[in-house]
């Protein structure tokens, strides 16, 4: 059997231990165009989160395995506030666990390179490296520490409260992905090639931080908060510093642009959506 | 002094120098405190020591500073020369402060 092959079996599996138990029924959140950019956000966080969550117990050495999951637990942290004041501006009366476990992969929101599979030899996740999560964390952190500094301005009281505590969160993780990044990119010539390989298989998924779309220009509109393409040269700035500490060349553009923040995923969403979900759906309002 | 152990085989030395070095970290509960020696870590420099202890040492709230020392700057006293050094001191209870009469005035002394 191949990877992937057993991958889609498990996931099956999952699927169909879901639909026979079949307790709990989908929401959908509103549309509007403030509810989608707190969505939008949110959903970063919590894929990001569960993402490196499966560094845990996987970890290059135990310290920084420990590093890794405090990671995953701030970003839960501000996917939890996030998706609870979503649930609040929706109206709808759902809370964060409904919205974080019972929306079909449509209505999830998330960057697309948040759900790219890193860690290595993982059965969810062949290929991927070690490189590629400290890289991606480097990307993220510096473009949601962007955010989260503009969001301190924005008319909505309690987002500006959220925004302001994830920023100190935000400027450690800048802090601890760069160091790795600088450290391995500038390192021997197998961690340097291992970072030039992971920045290539990345670089086209970050087209994505920087596209308006109609949620941007309401957003903008209503100081709610900044639109995305308002972002690119700070961020540009900032990765371009870090990368060039690391000995690493800024790739070119490519063309590509991702769409995971309208809702169309790439093939990995499905696969960690089914075990996110698997409990909640089973065992509605499950707790520990 | 205590004899030295047998020399560790070429391949442990080699293991060994393989191995990121070791550093002691030593926390400040809060401030005005003192650092507290609690444990140690490797890592490859003391910039990583710094941000594996925040991970290790500081993730319930222990600290607001971190110190980290490598563990090869610290000189110990000798374990063999415990009786020499520690034992003499036992029946001298007279540097205790413990012999004053206290004002009633003074407190938690």
């Amino acid at each position: 059997m191949t990877d992937s092959t057993a991958l889609r079996a498990g996931a099956a599996e999952a699927a169909m231990a879901g639909a026979v138990l079949g307790r709990a029924a989908s929401i959908a959140p509103g549309a509007t165009p403030s509810v989608r950019y707190v969505l939008r956000l949110a959903d970063t966080c919590l894929i990001h989160a569960q993402r490196l969550g499966e560094w845990c117990g996987h970890g290059p050495i135990l310290e920084e395995d420990i590093a890794l999951t405090n990671l995953a637990l701030d970003l839960l942290g501000q996917a939890r506030a996030l998706l609870t004041h979503a649930g609040q501006l929706d109206g709808q009366g759902h809370d964060e666990d409904q919205l974080a476990f019972l929306r079909e992969e449509r209505d999830y929101l998330n960057l697309t390179l948040v759900e790219q599979p890193m860690r290595r030899s993982s059965a969810h996740a062949p290929g991927g490296d070690f490189a590629d999560t400290v890289l991606r964390n480097l990307l993220l952190a510096q473009w949601l520490k962007q955010h989260w500094r503009a969001l301190a301005g924005s008319c909505d009281a309690e987002l500006a409260a959220i925004a302001g505590k994830a920023l100190k969160e935000a400027r450690y993780h800048v802090e601890h992905a760069a160091q790795w990044v600088v450290r391995l990119g500038d390192g021997t010539p197998e961690s340097a090639a291992r970072m030039r390989a992971a920045l290539a298989r990345i670089w086209p998924y970050t087209n994505e931080m920087f596209i308006d779309d109609e949620v941007d220009a309401c957003a903008e509109a209503n100081s709610l908060g900044p639109r995305r393409s308002s972002m690119r040269p700070a961020w540009r700035a900032a990765i371009g510093a870090v990368l060039e500490e690391a000995t690493l060349a800024l790739p070119a553009d490519s063309a590509f642009v991702s769409t995971g923040s309208r809702g169309v995923h790439s093939e990995h969403m499905g696969f960690i959506l089914a075990e996110m979900q698997h409990l909640q759906r089973a065992y509605p309002g499950g707790t520990w | 002094m205590s004899q030295a152990p047998t020399s560790p085989s070429p391949q442990a030395l080699e293991a060994a120098a393989r191995e990121w070095p070791l550093w002691e970290v030593f926390v400040r509960p809060k401030a005005g405190l003192d650092h507290k020696h609690c444990g140690s870590l490797h890592a490859a420099d003391a910039a990583m020591a710094i941000q594996l202890a925040r991970e290790v040492y500081t993730r319930r709230q222990e600290g607001c500073s971190i110190w980290v020392v490598p563990s090869s700057q610290i000189t110990a006293s000798d374990p063999g020369d415990k009786d020499m050094y520690f034992d003499p001191m036992e029946d001298k209870v007279y540097r205790h402060p413990t012999f004053y009469p206290l004002p009633e005035a003074v407190n938690h002394m």
